[in-house]
Parts: structure tokens; sequence; C-alpha cells
């Protein structure tokens, strides 16, 4: 029986998609079987960034309408040999195309078959939020440092408390700029962790190859020398369980690649 | 029956039936309204019930019937016995009610008597509370104590960094510009223009000496 993580974040244009594809990339390289869920009816973006866009035939809406089987709607990522899927999401309906109950049912069977099944939520706090976290057992909220993702974020975090069939949320830093941080322009990490009150679960630093290989249809994490992949690895690994250590932020860059490179020497 | 100075106090047997007490009452002021000139100024009558509870229909029914002597007013209804019901209002509002959450952005805590929070109120989030509000993580949101219209009532908290602050009916905002302060330790309260002050949390045993009473007013 596999785990379902709901990735969220209340404002829009945070990275959620990208967080969803990179975590579930390097969920699936390192060796567990797992499906990726699209719940942002309408406004489908995983695929594209997972690079599987030209092969959907059938989505969610039609899973959830009794138009095929699960199975079929399932978008197989031939880079990890039966390790990622994906269930996209529609493009010609709306949000209301399926209800938190169906959401929960179709999720339950998911788990049944792989490790992690992980939620791409959409922005926002209605429909499309509540059918998002209706079958999740964990909770990811993804935020920049920015006054308003952070205000967002409280606001996801404490509606995700109210929901007692998910775990305490745990939070995903992006887009840090290190040397913004320093000058002060920027929030730094402490001061969001001790605002928003929840497990930091890791912090990517701003990368324009993030975008890069988002364009391109390939997860940074297939790039094992960039930064945020290596970050985007680290989390991976924390949530498998694994006590991977954050580097702290100062010495972030020199910090995290040194400890990666031994890491990598190692194998 | 007596009289006083504030007029009459009535001392209404609480062993016989309601029945019979409002015939004993009809009569006596009947009677009464004899003896007292119909241009007399009017007076207000004390009820003291004794050990008799009345519903707020029996208290309108012998007011209404207290008044029809003409120059004759209720001012108080007293009695020694309260309803549950009441009685847990009044503890409702007397007692500390402790919390120990974040309330985060678009939460509203809403609590009737005083309030200890042991967390934070993060920006967008709000507190409420019909007496005062004791915060002990920091207050970076919205506070509004003494809801209701106690002017008394302060806000306490260890980092006191609000949006807004409210006491009683008068409400105040942060100022616009930022500060470096590091507003540890501090409490508000309302001073004698009427206005919103902030201050160090050690003043307020001298300002608010009954907030150390350890039996709750009611």
């Amino acid at each position: 029986m596999g785990e379902a993580i709901v990735i969220t974040s209340g404002k829009g244009g945070v990275g959620k998609t990208t967080t969803t594809a990179n975590l579930g990339t390097a969920l699936a390289i390192l060796g567990k079987r797992v499906c990726l869920v699209d719940t942002d009816i309408g406004l489908r973006n995983l695929d594209v960034v997972l690079g599987l866009e030209n092969r959907i035939i059938y989505d969610l809406v039609d899973v959830v309408e009794g138009r095929c089987t699960v199975q079929k709607a399932l978008v197989k990522d031939k880079r990890f040999d039966n390790h990622l899927y994906l269930l996209p999401a529609a493009q010609t309906s709306d949000k209301s195309a399926v209800t938190p109950e169906q959401m929960k049912e179709l999720v339950e069977q998911l788990k049944q078959e792989y490790d992690y099944v992980l939620i791409d939520c959409p922005a926002g706090i209605e429909q499309g939020y509540r059918n998002a976290v209706a079958g999740a057992d964990e909770a990811i909220v993804v935020t920049t440092p920015e006054v308003s993702a952070v205000r967002d974020a409280d606001r996801i975090i404490g509606l995700l408390e109210a929901e007692e069939h998910v775990k305490p949320p745990r939070l995903i830093i992006n887009r840090i700029r290190s040397h913004m941080v320093k000058n002060g322009d920027m929030l730094d990490v402490d001061e969001i962790v001790m605002h928003l009150s929840i497990e930091l679960l890791g912090i990517i630093a701003d990368d324009e190859n993030v975008i890069k290989a988002s364009n391109r249809g390939e997860p940074i994490v297939l790039d094992p020398n960039s930064k945020a992949s290596i970050a985007y690895r680290n989390i991976a690994r924390r949530i498998l369980g694994e006590s991977v250590p954050l580097p702290p932020l100062e010495e972030e860059e020199k910090g995290l690649f040194s400890k990666i490179r031994k890491i990598f020497s190692l194998k | 029956m007596k009289g006083t100075k504030d007029g009459l106090t009535l001392h209404l047997d609480d062993r016989c039936s309601y029945e019979d007490l409002l015939k004993e009452i009809e009569e006596r002021l009947v009677n009464q309204a004899g003896g007292i000139a119909s241009n007399s100024p009017l007076v207000s009558v004390h009820l003291n019930m004794g050990n008799r509870y009345l519903t707020p229909e029996q208290e309108e029914e012998v007011r209404a019937l207290i008044r029809r002597s003409k120059n004759l007013v209720v001012e108080s209804i007293e009695s020694n016995v309260v309803s549950k019901a009441e009685a847990k209002e009044w503890l409702r509002k007397a007692e500390i009610v402790t919390v120990s959450r974040i309330v985060r952005s678009g939460q509203v805590l809403h609590v009737e008597g005083d309030l200890l929070l042991i967390g934070d109120v993060n920006p967008g989030g709000m507190v409420i509370a019909g007496g005062n509000i004791f915060i002990l993580g920091a207050l970076r949101g919205i506070a509004h104590a003494g809801y209701g219209g106690n002017k008394e009532a302060v806000i306490a908290a260890s980092v006191m960094k609000p949006m807004q602050l409210g006491i009683g009916d008068v409400m105040n905002r942060a100022p616009d510009y930022k500060t470096d302060e590091r507003n540890e330790m501090e409490c508000a309260y309302i001073n004698e223009q009427n206005q919103i002050v902030v201050d160090r949390l050690q003043l307020l045993m001298h300002l608010r000496p009954n907030l150390t009473r350890l039996e709750r007013r009611v």
C-alpha cells in the first residue's frame, strides 16, 4: 500500500508542478514505483514538464466518468522502465468535472499499485484544491521567499491542518537566491520556517537550468550536476525517511556541492 | 414589603406556588393602590424572589402585573437562584480559555472570556476575546480584546507585531513603515485619552491591578 502526497501552495507560480515532476522523477530514480496525478483540470502542465504531452490519450476525467480504466489512461515515462507513470488532467473540462469523493476513490486505487502517488494541486483554495487533498495522506507545501507566497502558504497550512486524514504538512522553499538573502533583500529560510512553524523538507536554489529543463520536457533531476537537481534528490530521500542534513544557508552552495560530490564519489 | 429611599422592596415567599404568588401580588397592590394617590411620582419596586427561579416569560408576567397599578415600576428582580445555562454562560465569560495552536492566515479564533494562546497569530489571522488576550508566542495578525465593549481589557504578547489591535470599540493599526524594534514582552491597553497604547508588559500590574485577582470576576 503506497502513500499519497499532495503538493500544494495556495499561490500560483511558485513551482508546484516543477516540484511534483522532479520529486516524482527522483523517487523513480531511487527505485520506487511512482504515479503522478495532475489535478489541475483545464490548465494541465505536468505532462508538458515531463515531456509526455504527445502521448496523452485518456485523462483523469475519462477515468472518473468511466470511459476507460485507470491503467489505460496512465502514461508511462519510458525513461524509467515501469517506475514512473502520469495520470494527466483533462484539458477540455474544468475543476467541477470531478468531486472529492471520486478523487479519493481514484487515489485509493492507485495506492494499491504504486509506492508513491504524487498529486499536483492547482493554485487556489477552491474545488480544485479540495479534489487534490481529498485522497492525500501527506502534504507538501511549496513556497518561495516572497511575502505573498508565504502568506498563502500559511493559509493553505491552516486548511491542511484542519483535514484529519492528512499528516502535518511539510515545507519546501523554492527559488532561493542566496545573494539576495545575504543582502537582506529576501526572506531567509529561518524566518520562513519560524513563521510557518512546520517541518522543513528542503530548500531549492533559484536556477535557470530548471526553466531550461522544463521547457525541454526533461525534469532537472535528470541532470546530476545541477544544484536544484541535488536539492530535489535530497528531498526525495528525506521523503523515503533517510535523514539527509540540510546545509546551512550561508554556505549553501559550497556545502551542498561538496556534500553531494561526496555522495556521488561514494557511488 | 418594605419601603426604602429608592422605593419599595417586595420580599416574596418562595415556597408558595407561582399562581398563588401572582394572586397575592395582585391583591396587595390593588389594596395598596388605593392608598397611593394616582398623581404621586413613580415609585420603583425591587423584587426579591428568594429561592425561586423565574423564567423570562414569568418575569415579564410579574412586571406587567405590577405595572398595571399606575405609579409602580419594577426596577429590578433579584433571585438567589440562576439556571444552569446562565451559570455556564457566566463561567464562559469569566474563565481563561487556553488554546494551543497557530492561528494562521484566514483563521479566526473567538472566545467569550480571556484567551491564553500558546502559539502565534500569523499575519491575516485573527483572535477575538470578550476579555483579555494573552499570547505566549508572536502576535503578527489581528487581535481584538474586550469584544463587546470592555475597555479595561488588555492584550499581551511575547512578540507584539500586530497588523491591527482592537480593545472594546477602539481599533488601531500598525504604522505603515517597518521598524526594527524587537517588540518583545509588550502589552496594549486603552489610556485615559481613549487611545490604544502599547508599552512594556511590566506596566500592566499597575495599570490593571484587577488582573491579579485570583477569584475571577463574574
